[in-house]
């Protein structure tokens, strides 16, 4: 009786909205290679933090005060008067880091898989364009508890814009709304951080899933699973039914559905995810002062400027890059470059291989040495610059931008090894 | 003269300057678990600091529940100004006047633990030396040509600085404070005035996060659950994936 009210209920919304089928072609009948490491676990992620992000911030926003006089106030107001507000905001702080360790990771991964490669370019794009509105978002977030931190890293990021010729002081002031930052900036940046931004990010990752569900995934093997058809072995193809979709005009090997396989294996991913970040917000939610910079405890004060000004540690490389640089203008041209430049690695790389398993030596040792500078700049980026620090900074500037340049002109004829017909797992 | 200084050594803190501008700091060992010491230190913050420094983001109210102080006795020795018990600890200092006097506005104390750490604030209160040349007759090791007056000059007294001059390569003279001596001035004893101001360090630390205790209390049970739901999570995907490997 009732699972004949049940199925008569699906029926009734499956003849009005794609429900079933909807669930079928993007979950319990999309087929997912078979071999995906713990690399894989990243997206689920990304999506987590997502929801996490917006879900305590909604409730942030109903006890923050966005005014100058106000904001500040009201953060403490939030961290002691209001019941488990402390844990939200903690969330929330965290959060933002925790976003950016797990999108950092799901890029790398892209990176050494080839997941950028044709005809993934447009994912590619998606997801930088979502690293994108996220730098924004964080860096509007992160004026608004209006400490000290707030107030002159705003200051600094915003004074770039000045560098630029003819336009850049009005620029400045189009951006603060003001001739300094002020509660007329406080309050469009809140705009932005709560409503503008995240439909943005919402949009875009919206588009991110549709692009990838559309060529399916790639792999650590950098393997198709989608054959012509004809191609596959009864024994490669498994048991599995798969959507038409995909099924209909290619062979399928080596995939399991994604739903159950992997919402099982993502479950257990997004507990142990879970057991690391309670642990930073519970634990260190200052996170050693990287989360939460000590400064920003201290209200804004237009006044007094803090010792030492850093941008938030994931900023930090592109800063080291721009300090790197002795010219405000060429150093603003080269830190906007330090992220353009990643928008066209679909292109810099012209090898028919996409996994690093099967790429040339050269190939690895340029990813090594990308990642070693990538982590340098990170830190330089987050200290005072010495002249010492300079040099290093300026190196491991050149080792950054090296890597596309290399990576263009090796992948063109690189020697790879033979790919195998089958995923390995 | 000689027991004086090996007491010294023992006793008042050895600051060294490196030849940047760092400060060594002592290190605070304060203990949110310690009512008695929070309540000294609520004490002594209440005497002698909040006259002129606020915690305005903090209630009386919420530091008489944290610290098992009585509502009765908040009110009648810790509450100087005329605010109602579930208010926010402001204090009636006037902010022109108060930057007339001292030359700059008291800050506010509720997150100075937070902003410094409670490390320098302990190093600090027990840094004050005897210098005729500023207004209020002394200066400070850790923070120099502070415009705060020893407030706690009842209890400590006044220790004199004891300077170094050193040359360095480029013969130029660098004087620098080696050691702090007592004057035996005040009413504690230098282990008894240590232990004050580590219990007002103490204060301070507790209300720049009040929810400190409790933060860390549910982190057990939340990592604890969550041990066991990975474990659980795990062995569904084993489960599950048993026919795929």
């Amino acid at each position: 009786m009732l699972k004949k009210l049940v199925m008569g209920g699906i029926d009734w919304i499956d003849a009005r909205i794609p429900m079933t089928e909807t669930w079928n072609k993007h979950l319990a009948q999309y087929p997912t290679p078979v071999n995906f490491n713990f690399w894989y676990f990243f997206g689920s992620l990304a999506m987590l933090v997502l929801v996490n992000q917006i879900l305590t911030g909604i409730w942030l926003t109903m006890h923050y005060n966005p005014s100058a006089e106000g904001a500040f106030a009201s953060i403490e107001y939030i961290m002691r008067d209001v019941p488990y507000g402390w844990l939200l905001r903690y969330m929330h702080s965290t959060g933002a880091s925790a976003f950016f360790v797990v999108i950092y990771l799901h890029m790398f991964r892209g990176l050494i898989y080839g997941s950028y490669q044709k005809p993934r370019e447009l994912i590619w794009i998606f997801g930088m364009l979502i690293f994108l509105v996220l730098m924004a978002e964080a860096f509007m977030g992160y004026l608004l508890p209006w400490g000290q931190m707030s107030f002159w890293g705003a200051q600094v990021i915003i004074s770039l814009f000045g560098a630029i010729p003819f336009i850049g002081d009005d620029l400045t002031l189009w951006i603060r709304g003001d001739y300094v930052i002020s509660g007329a900036t406080l309050n469009r940046f809140f705009a932005l951080h709560v409503v503008a931004l995240p439909l943005a990010l919402v949009a875009l990752v919206f588009l991110h899933i549709v692009a990838l569900h559309e060529v399916g995934s790639n792999n650590p093997d950098g393997v198709e699973i989608k054959q012509k058809k004809g191609t596959v072995s009864e024994e490669a193809k498994g048991k599995f039914t798969f959507h038409k979709q995909y099924s209909s005009k290619k062979d399928i090997m080596d995939a399991v559905p994604f739903h159950p396989y992997f919402t099982v294996k993502d479950i257990m991913g997004v507990s142990f995810f879970l057991i690391c970040f309670a642990a930073v917000i519970f634990f260190i939610p200052e996170g050693g002062g990287f989360f939460l910079e000590p400064p920003n405890f201290e209200a804004a004060n237009g006044l007094k400027t803090p010792e030492h000004i850093a941008p938030v540690w994931y900023y930090t490389p592109y800063y080291a890059i721009l300090r790197a640089i002795p010219d405000k203008l060429i150093g603003v041209v080269f830190f906007g470059g330090s992220i353009a430049i990643l928008f066209l690695l679909p292109w810099l790389d012209r090898c028919k291989v996409k996994s690093i398993r099967y790429r040339s030596l050269a190939h690895k040792i340029n990813i090594t040495q990308f990642t070693i500078c990538f982590i340098v700049l990170g830190y330089l980026g987050a200290v005072a610059a010495t002249p010492l620090y300079t040099i290093i900074a300026q190196i491991a500037s050149v080792g950054y931008f090296g890597f596309f340049i290399a990576l263009f002109i090796y992948s063109k004829n690189e020697k790879t090894k033979p790919l195998p017909t089958r995923l390995t797992h | 003269m000689k027991k004086l200084l090996i007491a010294l050594v023992a006793f008042v803190p050895s600051l060294v300057f490196a030849s940047g501008a760092a400060v060594h700091l002592d290190k605070a060992n304060y203990d949110l678990t310690d009512k008695a010491s929070l309540q000294n230190g609520a004490k002594l913050f209440m005497n002698y600091c909040s006259a002129c420094h606020s915690t305005a983001h903090q209630r009386y109210q919420r530091v008489a529940t944290d610290l098992g102080i009585p509502d009765e006795l908040m009110k009648e020795n810790l509450i100087f100004t005329d605010s109602k018990i579930g208010e926010l600890m402001k204090n009636s200092m006037d902010k022109k006047d108060a930057a007339k006097w001292f030359g700059n506005t008291p800050l506010d104390l509720t997150l100075e633990a937070r902003v410094r750490g409670a490390d320098w604030i302990y190093t600090y209160l027990r840094s004050f030396y005897k210098d005729p040349t500023r207004p209020f007759g002394v200066n400070n090791a850790v923070f120099k040509d502070v415009a705060m007056p020893h407030v706690l000059e009842e209890l400590q007294g006044i220790p004199t600085a004891v300077f170094e001059t050193t040359v360095d390569a480029d013969g130029v003279e660098h004087h620098e404070i080696i050691a702090l001596e007592s004057n035996e001035g005040g009413e504690m004893s230098s282990d008894e005035y240590d232990q004050a101001v580590l219990d007002l360090v103490n204060f301070l630390v507790y209300s720049g996060e009040p929810n400190k205790l409790e933060r860390q209390n549910l982190g057990f049970w939340v990592i604890g659950f969550l041990i066991i739901l990975f474990v659980l999570s795990y062995l569904l995907k084993k489960e599950y994936w048993r026919d795929i490997h």
